[in-house]
């Protein structure tokens, strides 16, 4: 494992508020690091201290062993960097812009065709070279951002909110160009939809306050959550108490919650005592007592919940 | 590594293209050659002088340029730190001060090309008289140095903030008491409650002191100097405050 974008104990205070608490992660060259926070949790401010643009108060941050602060031209250059809202200068067309982008990268003449033409076949730009980027939807508007930081094909990723804003198409687009690209190389998006978590990253952290409170993989998380493995089920409203009876006296079951009563059926959750509890377990409890099931499912945890549990935890606690 | 030079140039070709991408360049170029002539004629009263010279041409410039240069100048940061564009900017491979160079080059470069645009001033002196064109090349050479030195305190100012009227009219107050300094008002007013070196030192300071010297056909070494330092000044000033403020 090659560790391409390596941050060692960030931080940043912005007056009396302490943004960015100590924040420190590595990420390997094949990795795709999902960013998560609520709003103001410090996503933002920790990209911007990663590629350079803001100092931090301590700590320090390398891209493929280049400290960004030590020497900043050589890192820069190793990394593309979308920032949030994907900024780009609105008064040029596309290929001018990207034209610009490959000047500064150091490409000229025939390179410098064959980097732009890449860059905007990866990000399907071709409708739209010739536009001006501010006359563009914002789909178009954030491609652009996206095609910018790839043109000169870099070992280093780094995207704030890449698919903010997006209709569905345009995020499962940029979801498939990340996992293309995420082979040979290291990629951190902040996000905080979290399905895109487990869309695209290989790794997700969660920071709250500045600091890192979780890190994992997308099913790591989900782990965390008291109803992981849970069994929901629906049976008719009068045979409840029997099948409550019935799975409380299981010896796979640690306990039965009611959910709700929706249109005469009652809803009930298995909590498991162990965690390979099935459902095909519990189908075969309720079938010994001859009680029917409407439906029946493995609860995997929802990523929303987890996230809400970690962020916020005096409310997630009592959900939980 | 490509040299500061090449980075500087890419930054100010895209800068110059900018400019003209709006009809806003053309509207400015236009209201800088009209002024420029209405001035000399109506105002410097160049006909009824009777003298084959253009002292009426060059002695608004001053005046002019502290509205005009700043209206350049206003954009050039606050618009980047706006748009966010400078997050992108700063963290593509190019130091800060090649950024600033690139743009101030291409702001300056820009108001050369308004300053050539009066060139049938200088054609019409011509046809009516035999003047010597020697000042008058030496005093659009000044003129576009003091203009630079506008600028870059322009480019200072417009780092400060993200909102252009603001950069305009701080950047405009701090050229008016640079040029204004030099005026025997203020002059003589310093001259009755401070020691002679100050008022002096304030002089000096004054780019209208140094402007009516190279009018006068005179551009001496201390002029350049003052000139040139005054605009290495004021984009270190600039590099240090993107250094600090960029990000906020």
């Amino acid at each position: 494992m090659t560790v391409l974008i390596e941050a060692v104990g960030l931080h940043k205070r912005f007056g009396e508020i302490k943004a960015v608490d100590g924040i420190s992660l590595k990420v390997a060259k094949g990795e795709v690091l999902g960013f998560l926070g609520p709003n103001g949790a410090g996503k933002s401010t920790t990209m911007k201290m990663i590629t350079g643009f803001l100092e931090p108060d301590s700590g320090k941050a390398e891209i493929c062993g280049t400290d960004v602060f030590q020497e900043p031209k050589i890192a820069k250059a190793k990394f593309g960097y979308v920032p949030e809202g994907a900024p780009s200068y609105g008064e040029m067309t596309t290929r001018a812009f990207l034209s610009f982008i490959a000047e500064i990268r150091g490409f000229r003449g025939a390179e410098l065709k064959s980097r732009i033409d890449r860059a905007v076949e990866r990000a399907g730009l071709q409708p739209v070279l010739d536009q001006i980027i501010d006359t563009l939807s914002k789909g178009y508007k954030r491609r652009v951002g996206l095609a910018q930081a790839i043109l000169h094909d870099p070992p280093v990723l780094i995207m704030d909110e890449p698919t903010d804003g997006l209709d569905p198409n345009q995020k499962h687009h940029v979801r498939e160009l990340i996992t293309d690209m995420a082979a040979d190389k290291a990629i951190i998006i902040s996000t905080h939809i979290l399905e895109e978590v487990e869309a695209v990253c290989s790794r997700a952290v969660v920071i709250n306050k500045g600091m890192i409170v979780a890190d994992g993989t997308a099913e790591d998380l989900l782990q965390r959550m008291h109803y992981h493995g849970a069994v929901s089920l629906k049976v008719i409203a009068d045979r409840a108490d029997a099948a409550i009876r019935a799975l409380s006296s299981a010896s796979i079951v640690a306990r039965v919650e009611t959910v709700g009563k929706p249109n005469g059926h009652m809803l009930l959750r298995a909590i498991p005592r162990e965690k390979t509890m099935t459902s095909a377990e519990i189908a075969a409890v309720l079938r010994a007592q001859n009680i029917p099931v409407d439906e029946l499912y493995v609860e995997r945890g929802r990523l929303d919940d987890v996230f809400r549990k970690i962020t916020m935890p005096e409310e997630g606690s009592g959900n939980a | 590594m490509r040299s500061t030079w090449d980075n500087a140039w890419i930054i100010a070709k895209r800068e110059l293209r900018a400019y003209f991408a709006t009809p806003l360049a053309l509207v400015f170029l236009t209201v800088f050659v009209a002024l420029t002539g209405a001035l000399t004629f109506y105002v410097g009263q160049f006909f009824q002088r009777g003298q084959a010279d253009l002292f009426p041409f060059f002695a608004y410039h001053p005046w002019l340029y502290l509205l005009l240069v700043p209206a350049v100048a206003m954009r050039l940061w606050a618009e980047e730190r706006k748009s966010g564009t400078i997050e992108l900017l700063m963290t593509l491979p190019i130091t800060p001060f090649e950024a600033i160079l690139g743009k101030f080059l291409a702001a300056w470069a820009f108001i050369g090309l308004a300053l050539i645009l009066t060139f049938p001033i200088w054609i019409t002196v011509n046809l009516l008289g035999s003047p010597d064109n020697g000042v008058i090349f030496t005093s659009y050479l000044g003129s576009f140095l003091m203009a630079g030195a506008f600028l870059a305190i322009g480019s200072f100012v417009s780092t400060l903030t993200k909102n252009q009227v603001i950069a305009f009219i701080v950047a405009s107050l701090i050229c008016f008491l640079f040029t204004m300094s030099g005026l025997d008002l203020v002059q003589n007013s310093l001259r009755a409650w401070t020691p002679a070196f100050f008022s002096s030192a304030v002089s000096s300071l004054s780019f209208l002191t140094h402007f009516q010297r190279i009018v006068r056909g005179v551009l001496d070494l201390p002029t350049l100097i003052f000139f040139f330092s005054m605009i290495a000044f004021w984009l270190f000033a600039t590099v240090i405050a993107i250094d600090q403020k960029k990000a906020q």
